[in-house]
């Protein structure tokens, strides 16, 4: 992949922006002369479209798009208008009553791509305007192959939904339609059919002007128009599965999600991606406890309306069937929570202060690396968490693969140079100084991370919270299964120091408890004071006690987050 | 409201002619046609249009006609189909362009009420209830039907239409876009 990302450009708008009034449908509506382009962010000229999203009127349309630029070519969004009358002087003309005269113009107009003007009056919903709705959506239907049942699209199909308002209940087409390609492989993650393509150049745009890989075009001519990727190239940069969403009929779908599921049955959570510290917004596609797709949900102050497709394709492991159930003491054998908490409650009451360390790790929630960061001041312990670090691009892609390192830093967990204390641990095991150590969601046993031979062995106590198996699991005394983030609520702190909540999307397997659960059950053993019950309230607390967080609340952060200083 | 008691005759109160006038029924009705049917030996004819199990169908050509499509599932009043869709690496389907068969089709005929909703909403004809009636099994298990068992008891349906057939002789016959 050869491609220069470019960063969004901040909105170039300066001072204030002159503005006037239009009326839509007979309401009046004030709108800005100009409107800053969603790529570039030079000031247009608002459009039709604009105005009539700022009163509620929905115009249908194909090929524009709000994050876009305009291309006008589906012509769906097609209305009447009409503009204040001039007299031979160049001065309005007046009715009788003192208002202004309206020249309805005698041909109607995209509204995606026709600049407003002061006085004017815009009209989508005349039988002249329904009809032509009708007509241009007949065309489009010519050649489409009407293959719905077997379309992944189907669900969430502009054709679909806008056939059901103007569509005819049944073609008058009778020539024989115009078979194109289907199944056409356009990349690592993208299937084409060309049949379906209805030409609005949606993710050519997109590719070319957001990501800016110029990898896709339209090929031949007339009624055999057709999508394709640059000869000899795959349409592969990171950003592909954005054009599945952009995709207003069932064109280009996912090899992923291909056959999967119907979109209807899934149920749709807002959570985040947690696959680096972006923390891109995301809606969860689950049905009966399986998670089967992620796609990105817009927040202008982070991800705008899109996300990466390694973060897309990152839910498979989150169904594996080795997935840690069940808690364990591996001393006494016990294999219930109530049982092994206690027995763990025990041994670290006995720990003396300054023997035990914490790791933590940043990709957990603030929640719970605030309780965590509670059970250490308790135990006297010492903390830190680990650094991730991986590739970045210009666009979305963060280097920082943890998606709660600033909550972390901000808690106290770690200092700002994460993994600083852990050579410090380390060493302070192999002397014997610290003989219980706890580890949650990591795996200190990976060779990136540096440790020196054998210094598990000095240990008295490893208790390790985790997901999936893997070395330090099999090493542990006391074996505390944990959730993936689509299964609990919390709260990530991304790398501008935007704190965003997800919500709950599937059910954890097995045995398996959201840490805030058993860290709060632990601390309640070990200090005899409850914690708030609710994840609302333990939320609330954590922010009281954070100088950084003084002063929100769970209520606040809504769907899209708010922003602390970092 | 009171119901004044009429005061009986005396053949009336004598109970026998009555008794007689009974037994006269019954007798008459030995020498009538008989009506009872021997059921489970004998069996009635089910009339046309009879909402009986609902099964899957092959079309002319022993096709499987059902694309996975979950319709019929969505509609189920009852939930008692589910089906699982082949993902992208499941089993080819029996016509090439119509992409898509289920990898597995499950009927719960003891959840099944026989509405017929799923006959109805299924775009490809690949669903109907047919006539079998009385269903039975000596588990629960056995009264859910799998997609060899719907289609083997399904049978053949005469497809006027051969969608997809149809559609792949059209585009073969164009074979005008030039390969991408």
């Amino acid at each position: 992949m050869s491609t220069v990302m470019q960063r969004e450009a901040p909105p170039a708008t300066t001072g204030t922006v002159e503005t006037f009034t239009v009326k839509v449908n007979g309401r009046e509506v004030v709108v800005p002369r100009t409107t800053p382009d969603p790529v570039s962010g030079q000031a247009l000229a608002t459009t039709m479209i604009q105005a009539c999203a700022a009163v509620g009127v929905e115009v249908p349309h194909y090929c524009y798009h709000p994050k876009l630029p305009v291309a006008g070519n589906c012509r769906m969004c097609l209305v009447e208008f009409g503009t204040p009358a001039l007299g031979p002087d160049r001065q309005p003309v007046l009715n009788p009553d003192g208002s202004l005269q309206i020249r309805k113009s005698p041909r109607p107009a995209i509204a995606c791509a026709t600049p407003v003007s002061p006085g004017m009056e815009i009209y989508t919903e005349t039988a002249g305007v329904k009809q032509m709705r009708e007509a241009v959506l007949e065309f489009l239907l010519v050649n489409h192959p009407l293959d719905c049942p077997i379309c992944d699209q189907a669900g969430e199909c502009k054709l679909q939904e806008y056939a059901l308002d103007y569509g005819r209940s049944a073609s008058r087409f009778e020539e024989v339609k115009v078979h194109k390609p289907k199944a056409v492989d356009l990349g690592p993650r993208i299937m084409l059919d060309d049949e379906r393509c209805i030409l609005c150049t949606r993710c050519i745009r997109f590719t070319r002007d957001v990501v800016g890989d110029d990898a896709l075009g339209i090929v031949n001519r007339g009624g055999y128009n057709a999508i394709a990727a640059y000869p000899g190239r795959q349409f592969d940069n990171n950003y592909t599965l954005n054009t599945v969403d952009l995709c207003p009929v069932g064109a280009l779908t996912s090899k992923d999600f291909r056959f999967q599921m119907r979109v209807w049955f899934l149920k749709e959570t807002k959570s985040l991606c947690a696959g680096c510290a972006t923390g891109c917004n995301i809606l969860v596609g689950s049905r009966a406890d399986q998670v089967y797709r992620f796609t990105p949900r817009a927040n202008d102050a982070v991800n705008s309306g899109w996300m990466c497709d390694a973060g897309r394709l990152n839910y498979r492991w989150i169904g594996r069937e080795d997935r840690l159930q069940t808690p364990e003491s591996r001393r006494s054998g016990a294999r219930h929570w109530s049982a092994v908490l206690e027995e763990l409650a025990a041994v670290l009451e006995g720990a003396p202060p300054g023997s035990v360390a914490i790791i933590a790790s940043a990709r957990q929630t603030s929640e719970e690396l605030y309780l965590l960061k509670q059970l250490a001041a308790h135990l006297g312990a010492r903390t830190d968490s680990l650094p991730r670090i991986g590739e970045e691009d210009k666009f979305l892609v963060h280097e920082d693969k943890n998606p709660n390192s600033n909550g972390a830093r901000l808690l106290g967990v770690c200092y700002t140079e994460m993994g600083i204390n852990l050579p410090y641990v380390v060493q302070d095991i192999e002397a014997g100084k610290i003989r219980t150590l706890i580890v949650f969601g990591e795996d200190l046993t990976r060779e990136e991370w540096e440790l020196p031979e054998g210094w598990l062995d000095k240990l008295e106590t490893l208790v390790v919270s985790d997901i999936l198996p893997n070395g330090l699991t099999k090493r542990a005394h006391f074996l505390l299964p944990g959730c993936a983030h689509v299964e609990k609520r919390g709260s990530f702190i991304n790398a501008h120091g935007r704190v965003q909540r997800f919500m709950k999307a599937v059910e954890p397997p097995g045995d398996a408890r959201p840490e805030v659960e058993l860290l709060g059950e632990l601390l309640h053993r070990l200090t005899g004071t409850p914690l708030p019950a609710s994840l609302e309230g333990l939320f609330n607390r954590m922010c009281a006690d954070t100088p950084a967080l003084k002063g929100r609340t769970w209520a606040d952060l809504g769907d899209q987050g708010v922003t602390v200083p970092v | 409201m009171i119901v004044p008691r009429r005061k009986l005759s005396f053949l009336e109160r004598l109970y026998l002619p009555a008794i007689l006038s009974g037994l006269r029924v019954t007798l008459r009705h030995f020498f009538r046609r008989k009506v009872t049917m021997q059921y489970p030996e004998e069996r009635w004819v089910v009339p046309e249009g009879y909402r009986g199990a609902p099964y899957l169908v092959r079309d002319q050509h022993g096709d499987t006609k059902c694309v996975s499509c979950q319709l019929c599932e969505f509609v189920c009043p009852p939930r008692a189909i589910r089906i699982v869709p082949p993902g992208p690496d499941g089993p080819p389907a029996d016509r090439p362009n119509a992409e898509k068969m289920p990898k597995e089709f499950e009927i719960n005929m003891l959840r099944c009420i026989f509405c017929g909703f799923c006959q109805e909403v299924c775009p490809e004809e690949a669903i109907f209830l047919q006539q079998d009636y009385s269903l039975t099994g000596l588990a629960r298990g056995e009264m859910i039907y799998d997609k060899e068992k719907l289609l083997d008891l399904g049978g053949i349906h005469q497809d006027r239409h051969l969608k997809w057939q149809r559609k792949h002789a059209e585009a073969e016959s164009q074979k005008v876009s030039p390969p991408s």
